[in-house]
């Protein structure tokens, strides 16, 4: 961080994404500020979002590709073990829940799981590292480098409103156009008497319709809190070491005390993402009402 | 902050994560641990059987063992009386040979006897008739008195 910097400069800087859009004065190109990102609208993409994230996706793939090549019913190796060791604890949590066949859902979850991790991971890295290295890199001293994905909210909810798409083909699939109308209108509410019930329609649809968005807004937004929550208190741990030996020294016990904490976040948010899926798409396979 | 295109982005790549893992990743690990979990139920199948087969075996051994004893104890019996069979006969054999020896003896005995008895009684007989040729101071006559002599000795 820059000397001259005031402290809520440096947290806006580092809250700011690197995005890159249509800028109705500049056309096609990188924003210089927060407010001209604003001013791109819809179609912008944030650049360091997309490419650290599509780096760990990379990253994951890779790593379990390469441990599924080489993949033996005999004695496994390290990193055989270790995916096997993911990969039976996502199945068992699949069987747990999901009593259907469907092949989509292990991986999917699978997929959740180490991908939320691992961008959940670089929020234990120093705030100030990889957009330092980027900036050294990029030859701009004040680039703008968001390294948690999942401080992004574009990210967590572009995640969850996928699984909102698998939620509705499912439910479509599973129950037909009108056993999901159906399930939206007929619930929780309902009456022998006809006049009633078509009174009662608008009721259960509200009722049934916030809960079906829920899903995937409490989804995303669970995530992004989390983890945008402990990023802020790096950030604000990491302004403390530009206030002079005590702060800096309080400041590097605080970092350490607030990782090893975060750890168990990180882990646990990945977790919950992961099983809410599952638990979410169990529900599209049910059809009980 | 904003909402924008990068919830797109991230979506496309998710699913193609998603498909990545779904078709290279997911089914050779799962696989490989059916296959591993069928091997280990299959070899600890295996070693219960093994350990049923050993022990019937085990019982197996123990009864042919059962078996033998009994057998040798039979033939030891056998062999046994078989052996004072033996022993019996044999000495009975001896016994009546020894009869037949004791016999035998006796005969040869009594036969030498007779002999013995035959020659004294002769001698006895010519013995008395010089006797009493002396005591009588005359000579007898042999011839004549032959017939009395042989009388006697066949008294005696």
């Amino acid at each position: 961080m820059a000397a001259a910097e005031t402290a809520s400069g440096y947290i806006q800087h580092h809250l700011t994404n690197l995005t890159y859009g249509q800028h109705p004065v500049n056309g096609w190109s990188f924003a210089h500020n927060a407010k001209e990102a604003q001013e791109m609208g819809f179609w912008a993409f944030h650049v360091d979002t997309l490419a650290v994230s599509v780096v760990l996706g990379l990253f994951f793939i890779l790593l379990f590709c390469a441990a599924a090549k080489r993949a033996t019913s005999g004695q496994p190796g390290k990193l055989q073990n270790f995916v096997e060791v993911l990969v039976e604890f996502v199945d068992g949590s699949v069987k747990d829940t999901f009593h259907g066949r469907n092949a989509l859902i292990a991986p999917l979850g699978l997929t959740i799981f180490v991908w939320v991790f691992l961008m959940n991971f670089m929020d234990l890295i120093p705030v100030d590292w990889l957009p330092m290295l980027a900036a050294k890199i990029s030859g701009d001293p004040h680039l703008y480098f968001r390294v948690v994905p999942t401080t992004d909210p574009n990210a967590t909810l572009g995640l969850a409103l996928s699984v909102f798409a698998l939620i509705l083909y499912y439910s479509i699939k599973v129950k037909g156009i009108g056993g999901f109308i159906g399930e939206l209108t007929l619930h929780p509410f309902g009456s022998k008497n006809v006049f009633v019930q078509a009174l009662l329609i608008p009721v259960n649809f509200l009722l049934e319709f916030v809960t079906l968005i829920a899903k995937p807004i409490s989804l995303a937004l669970r995530l992004f809190g989390n983890l945008y929550a402990g990023e802020l208190i790096f950030i604000l741990i990491a302004i403390m070491f530009g206030g002079g030996l005590l702060l800096g020294a309080l400041g590097i016990a605080l970092q350490w005390a607030w990782a090893v904490f975060h750890i168990l976040i990180i882990v646990l948010q990945a977790f919950i993402f992961m099983m809410l899926t599952i638990v979410y798409l169990s529900m599209a396979h049910e059809d009980n009402h | 902050m904003n909402i924008n295109a990068t919830l797109i982005g991230q979506s496309v790549a998710f699913f193609i994560f998603v498909l990545f893992c779904m078709k290279y990743v997911w089914p050779p690990v799962i696989t490989a641990l059916q296959e591993r979990q069928k091997k280990i139920a299959d070899g600890l199948d295996a070693a219960s059987r093994a350990a049923r087969d050993l022990e019937l075996a085990q019982e197996k051994v123990g009864q042919q063992l059962r078996e033998a004893k009994g057998q040798a104890a039979e033939i030891i019996e056998q062999a046994k009386k078989r052996g004072t069979q033996i022993v019996d006969e044999a000495r009975e054999q001896a016994r009546v040979e020894a009869d037949r020896v004791k016999a035998q003896a006796l005969a040869e005995i009594e036969q030498e006897l007779n002999g013995v008895k035959d020659a004294l009684r002769a001698q006895l007989g010519s013995l008395a008739v010089s006797g009493a040729e002396k005591i009588l101071g005359a000579s007898i006559d042999q011839n004549a008195h032959a017939e009395l002599v042989s009388k006697l000795a066949a008294e005696i």
